[in-house]
């Protein structure tokens, strides 16, 4: 084994950082799957009776459908039976402030460096924090208010929105658009929604924090956003759960519907547990991520760091149907020991002079499969579509695999599209570079992944960059220059 | 200050030093010339710490410690420097973010403080205006798109932000046009004190007409064969490398 090699491997059997468990006393579903457990979870909520039938019928459409086989990832068979579907920390009361809530929980987020005392909070980020099924807190509301933005829990959207709700769930990413989706359709929990009305910039930037802790439970939120014409808004998300050595599940949702010239910046790091060295325990994550180009010249912008999670299938995808307007998607996965991802990302160009641009960048190592799968479809009614899409691969140490599976499919002759993809190996070269300069072996595959990442890391909001190299750092360790 | 003895070197099964000995003080330039494939990489290699090679038999002494137990990064940080004949491209990585890792991990390795943002560009600076280098240059990603002269360049750049005791050039000349050449021999003529040493390996005399070498040894078959003055380098400039080879072949 060569040096570099053995200092991957030290680095990469690193413990995963937030492995704890709080201690919370849980209200909690039976195990199993049912319409009267959905009943359970729609009353427990106190849901308006659209709201049971939504789910009635994404259950009945779930129990036809059939778990994908397609995605190139391998795990034994999930017996849905044998989840618990709603877990909620027990609380006397619906907290009305800070005061209210459990300190325990207030605890855990502070653990995760996240505070919940806005007060105390240096930057600019409003939270919302979900922990197992239900949010705990939203922070900076009532500034929010003040311009009309409102940032809830998705279960207090239901009751103070449903008519935002009712005409927006469901609008991008049907209730059977596919197997896991519909599952979330049936037994989501909570979750973030977020309105931008007309004309709003949002001015900080609005945040949600998932975080697993109940065992034996799956994890179902769902957020929607909507953008109203000439609005912007910077939306992150990140997420930890606990190590344990089964398996959880984690099926969300998110829905972006950005309507004429709104913006809509979604940014991801996503650090489930991984699962331990030898691939025991983890998080399976599968998620549906869509984003709507409603109206003309609109935008939105997916970027993910992904680290965690023993499995992750997801693709945040783009429609874009307004003219003139544009999709991005900016990824860096990151899979180390047995971690599986298959990951990519949809551009569906349906309006005139839509553009679209995919940066992928993938970088396994220890004995994982990282998989980059991407669709760019122009549909024959799109003229002057342009796409640009490139993948790399980064393989470090020579147990690991690197794929893409790209898709392209053009029905109008006007389209550009151009496609690169690259594989590389981190260069002894480029390490013994580094250490002739008296840079230590760490610090070199830190600065080397860091760089192939930039174009990516680039693309996170300030406060969110820091926290994403600190984890690229932590996945495969080093200081970051 | 590098004290090299009876050094043996090889890389797989192909033994390539054999049995190097020089002794290089603080102030001296010493040029290491010799036909191709007669080991002067490898030597240079051997003193910067490559793993690929492996020390066979011998002694290398800088400063009174024993090279040859240190790890490449520990060489550097007690100021051994190869400027490299084929520098390595690190996509997304500016040479200025690549030196202040550098710097910094090399201050820390002393006990001594990071230097801050302002303070490192101001050295940065001092450093570019030395050796006559563009910011632009130092912006973009290390090596990457880089013409050859500018890879030189910057190497030379590294060279004095570093500040080594011990500078290793090798083949720095190599695909370099004479302007090119001029420019980077300037550099490293500035750079030379009365306290660091130089080692320049090169296979041609012309690099030698800018830096001015007190000493010139001829590499031959992993040996050194012959030792003398500047003048060394102009017979062999004029007469080649065959009649080194002969005499060798005669003894």
């Amino acid at each position: 084994m060569s040096k570099d090699n053995q200092v991957l491997e030290e680095l990469t059997s690193k413990e995963y950082e937030h492995g704890w468990t709080s201690d919370l006393e849980t209200d909690s579903a039976p195990k199993g799957l049912s319409e009267d457990i959905i009943r359970f979870i729609s009353t427990k909520k106190n849901e308006p009776e659209w709201l049971l039938d939504w789910r009635l019928d994404a259950y009945r459409q779930w129990s036809k459908l059939k778990e994908p086989t397609w995605p190139n990832i391998s795990y034994p068979a999930i017996n849905y039976q044998d989840l618990i579907y709603y877990s909620a920390p027990k609380q006397k009361a619906k907290p009305k402030n800070l005061e209210d809530i459990d300190p325990e929980l207030i605890k855990t987020f502070e653990k995760l460096g996240i505070s919940l005392t806005e007060q105390k909070r240096l930057t600019g980020i409003a939270v919302d924090a979900v922990i197992d099924s239900v949010s705990v807190a939203t922070t900076y509301k009532d500034t929010l208010a003040e311009l009309g933005i409102i940032f809830c829990s998705f279960s207090e959207a239901v009751q103070e929105h449903p008519e935002l709700v009712k005409k927006y769930m469901g609008s991008v990413v049907p209730v059977n658009d596919n197997y896991f989706a519909a599952l979330n359709a049936a037994v989501f929990t909570d979750g973030s929604f977020c309105y931008i009305p007309k004309g709003v910039r949002c001015p900080m930037e609005l945040s949600t924090y998932f975080r697993i802790n109940a065992a034996n439970t799956g994890q179902f939120e769902r957020t929607l956003i909507v953008a109203d014409e000439g609005s912007y808004v910077s939306y992150l998300e990140g997420c930890t759960a606990p190590m344990r050595d089964e398996n959880q599940l984690h099926a969300a949702v998110v829905e972006i519907y950005a309507m004429k010239d709104a913006q809509v910046k979604y940014s991801t790091v996503q650090n489930w547990y991984p699962g331990d060295k030898n691939g025991k325990g983890g998080i399976y994550n599968f998620v549906t991520k869509r984003g709507l180009c409603f109206g003309d010249g609109s935008k939105i912008s997916w970027t993910q760091v992904e680290t965690g999670s023993a499995i992750t299938w997801k693709y945040p995808s783009c429609i874009l149907k307004g003219n003139n307007s544009m999709g991005e998607f900016y990824s860096v996965a990151v899979t180390n020991n047995y971690q599986q991802a298959d990951t990519g990302s949809k551009m569906i160009h349906i309006g005139n002079n839509t553009k679209s641009r995919i940066v992928s960048k993938g970088i396994s190592a220890g004995h994982s499969q990282n998989s980059y799968r991407g669709q760019v479809k122009i549909m024959k009614r799109a003229e002057n579509a342009r796409n640009f899409s490139q993948c790399d691969s980064l393989l470090m140490g020579d147990q690991c695999g690197a794929h893409t599976f790209p898709y392209i499919d053009v029905e109008n002759k006007s389209a550009r599209v151009e496609h690169e993809a690259t594989t590389s190996k981190i260069g002894e070269d480029q390490i013994f570079y580094c250490l002739q300069r008296g840079i230590d072996e760490e610090s070199a595959v830190a600065l080397i992944v860091n760089g192939y990442a930039k174009e990516v890391l680039n693309q996170l909001p300030m406060e969110f960059a820091v926290e994403a190299q600190k984890l690229l750092a932590l996945t495969l360790e080093g200081s970051v220059g | 200050m590098l004290s090299i003895k009876n050094l043996q070197a090889k890389i797989g099964d192909k033994q390539i030093l054999n049995g190097i000995n020089l002794e290089v003080k603080a102030g001296e330039v010493h040029a290491i010339m010799g036909p191709n494939g007669s080991g002067k990489s490898t030597l240079a290699s051997v003193l910067a710490g490559r793993e690929d090679y492996e020390v066979v038999q011998g002694e290398v002494e800088f400063q009174g410690q024993n090279l040859l137990d240190m790890a490449p990064e520990d060489r550097a940080r007690a100021g051994v420097f190869l400027a490299f004949q084929y520098p390595v491209e690190i996509p997304g990585v500016s040479t200025i973010n690549f030196m202040k890792t550098a710097v910094n991990q090399i201050l820390k390795s002393r006990g001594q403080q990071p230097l801050d943002a302002v303070s490192f560009l101001k050295i940065m600076k001092e450093k570019m205006k030395l050796v006559d280098i563009d910011q632009s240059l130092l912006n973009r990603s290390l090596n990457e798109g880089f013409s050859g002269g500018e890879k030189k360049r910057n190497e030379i750049f590294q060279m004095a932000m570093l500040e080594p005791k011990l500078a290793i050039l090798d083949e720095t000349d190599s695909g370099l046009d004479i302007d090119a050449l001029k420019i980077v021999a300037h550099g490293v003529n500035k750079l030379r004190t009365k306290s660091n040493a130089v080692i320049v390996v090169t296979h041609y005399q012309r690099l030698l007409d800018y830096i001015i070498p007190d000493f010139v040894h001829v590499l031959y078959k992993g040996k050194i064969v012959k030792s003398g003055t500047k003048d060394l380098a102009l017979e062999l400039e004029a007469k080649g490398y065959d009649w080194i080879k002969d005499e060798v072949a005669v003894a």
